[in-house]
């Protein structure tokens, strides 16, 4: 890739985390996945009061200010740099994952490979290589009150990702809540996928052509 | 009731080959360097090392991945060292996948006295192959053995001179977890001082700990870094 793609390509990452950050409420306590959606704190508004906590035992951090030195010893689960806020506490892995299985999270926002019609995501593994990582996945998607997938609409080869069923291994029994992509937001309701809007720039038609997923508009 | 120092040479001469070991941290963050170092110097073979991540190539455990001392690992996420999916590429090293809140609760557990425990995680997918699955209301959930090991390799921040530890910030993770279930458990301490200035920032009392290494900065250079290959 050439330095204009990467730019292109963290663009699109901001999109989305930009999108995501509209879907969480007031009051909420949103665990932050790796990936896109610890960018999140990084496009926040001033005015949204959210509280963010991290699978490797904290709660109450914001993104690094610019001008801030990093402290190795204050990461997220990307492993970046992020600094305290007045409200912060820390606790060890057994507590954190405590916190998510035992339904204390409001929201999980994660990445994925696949998601499909029925809500299932794929996030983990692809057959035919050793499991090299699931991290927090699978108790993030069992554990918290409302999945919120974000992710790129289509895989590095242009292969789309919104599908029928998915074809990888799901990290899984429950469907995810919200989508978003840097093509459009949808959401579950009644056990159907539901398009909640389009991104700018992006028509309908061009939606379906590259979502095999079926979707209520 | 004071614990000794040791050096981490002298530490990990305790350390038989084919011994397993919990190592704590999250990434790099929180991990016992020095101890992880003085590994490679013994040069201690057949390894099982359960961690939640392998290092990143040459640095943190990544060292040991490069020595080719370790025979098999367990961990939530190898992805961090493609070393790793090399070294079992090559046939030198198993790999043992636990989603990270089953790793962290079966550590727990397995300091607390619980062999066993039953949780939702992982139901439904490949990583509950060879699992029982029973129901509890109307939830399908996979039973979970406990971890223990022969030795925990841990890192706190500060230090009392009798065992006492507190961590900071992001660097605790598993490592209060991994000081109750290892069977001799070294500290690599930053800082230590003559009683911490009030019994309650104590985070890890001394009795679950055997023998601290004060961390040294060797050359004045990050020991993030590990060893420069």
């Amino acid at each position: 890739m050439t330095a204009a793609d990467d730019v292109l390509v963290e663009d699109v990452r901001l999109r989305i985390a930009e999108r995501t950050a509209r879907e969480l409420r007031d009051g909420e306590l949103v665990n932050l996945g790796v990936g896109i959606p610890t960018l999140i704190p990084r496009v926040m508004r001033d005015d949204q009061a959210v509280t963010f906590h991290s699978e490797n035992g904290v709660i109450g951090f914001e993104a690094l200010d610019e001008d801030a030195e990093p402290d190795p010893s204050l990461i997220n689960a990307s492993k970046q740099p992020i600094q305290e806020q007045e409200h912060t506490s820390y606790f060890d892995s057994a507590s954190s994952f405590g916190m998510i299985r035992g339904r204390h999270i409001d929201v999980a926002v994660l990445g994925a490979f696949q998601v499909d019609e029925a809500g299932m995501v794929a996030s983990w593994h692809i057959p035919g290589r050793p499991m090299m990582g699931v991290g927090g996945a699978m108790d993030l998607l069992v554990g918290a009150r409302r999945v919120i997938i974000a992710m790129t609409h289509l895989g590095p080869d242009g292969s789309p990702k919104l599908v029928a069923r998915c074809t990888l291994p799901l990290t899984a029994n429950r469907p995810f809540d919200v989508l978003v992509t840097e093509k459009a937001t949808f959401e579950r309701r009644d056990g159907r996928i539901v398009l909640k809007d389009l991104a700018q720039g992006v028509s309908l038609d061009e939606l379906r052509a590259s979502t095999p997923m079926a979707f209520d508009v | 009731m004071s614990v000794t120092f040791e050096t981490a040479d002298e530490c990990v001469s305790r350390i038989p080959d084919g011994a397993t070991i919990l190592v704590g941290g999250f990434g790099l963050c929180g991990q016992p360097y020095e101890l992880i170092k003085a590994l490679q110097r013994a040069g201690t073979r057949d390894l099982t090392i359960i961690s939640n991540n392998i290092g990143e190539p040459g640095r943190g455990l990544g060292i040991l991945v490069r020595s080719g001392q370790i025979a098999k690992a367990v961990s939530s996420f190898f992805s961090t060292n493609k070393e790793v999916l090399a070294a079992h590429d090559r046939g030198e090293m198993e790999l043992e996948l636990i989603p990270q809140g089953t790793l962290a609760e079966a550590i727990r557990a397995g300091g607390a006295g619980i062999p066993a425990f039953y949780t939702p995680t992982a139901a439904g997918t490949r990583l509950a192959d060879g699992h029982e699955v029973t129901m509890f209301d109307g939830k399908e959930c996979v039973l979970q053995r406990s971890i223990t090991a022969d030795f925990a390799l841990i890192y706190a921040r500060n230090a009392d001179q009798y065992g006492n530890l507190s961590y900071f910030k992001t660097e605790r993770n598993f490592n209060p977890l991994m000081a109750t279930a290892g069977g001799t458990v070294i500290a690599e301490v930053e800082h230590v001082v003559d009683s911490f200035s009030s019994p309650e920032l104590v985070a890890t009392p001394s009795l679950f700990i055997d023998v601290m290494v004060r961390k040294t900065l060797e050359n004045g250079l990050d020991p993030v870094q590990g060893e420069a290959q």
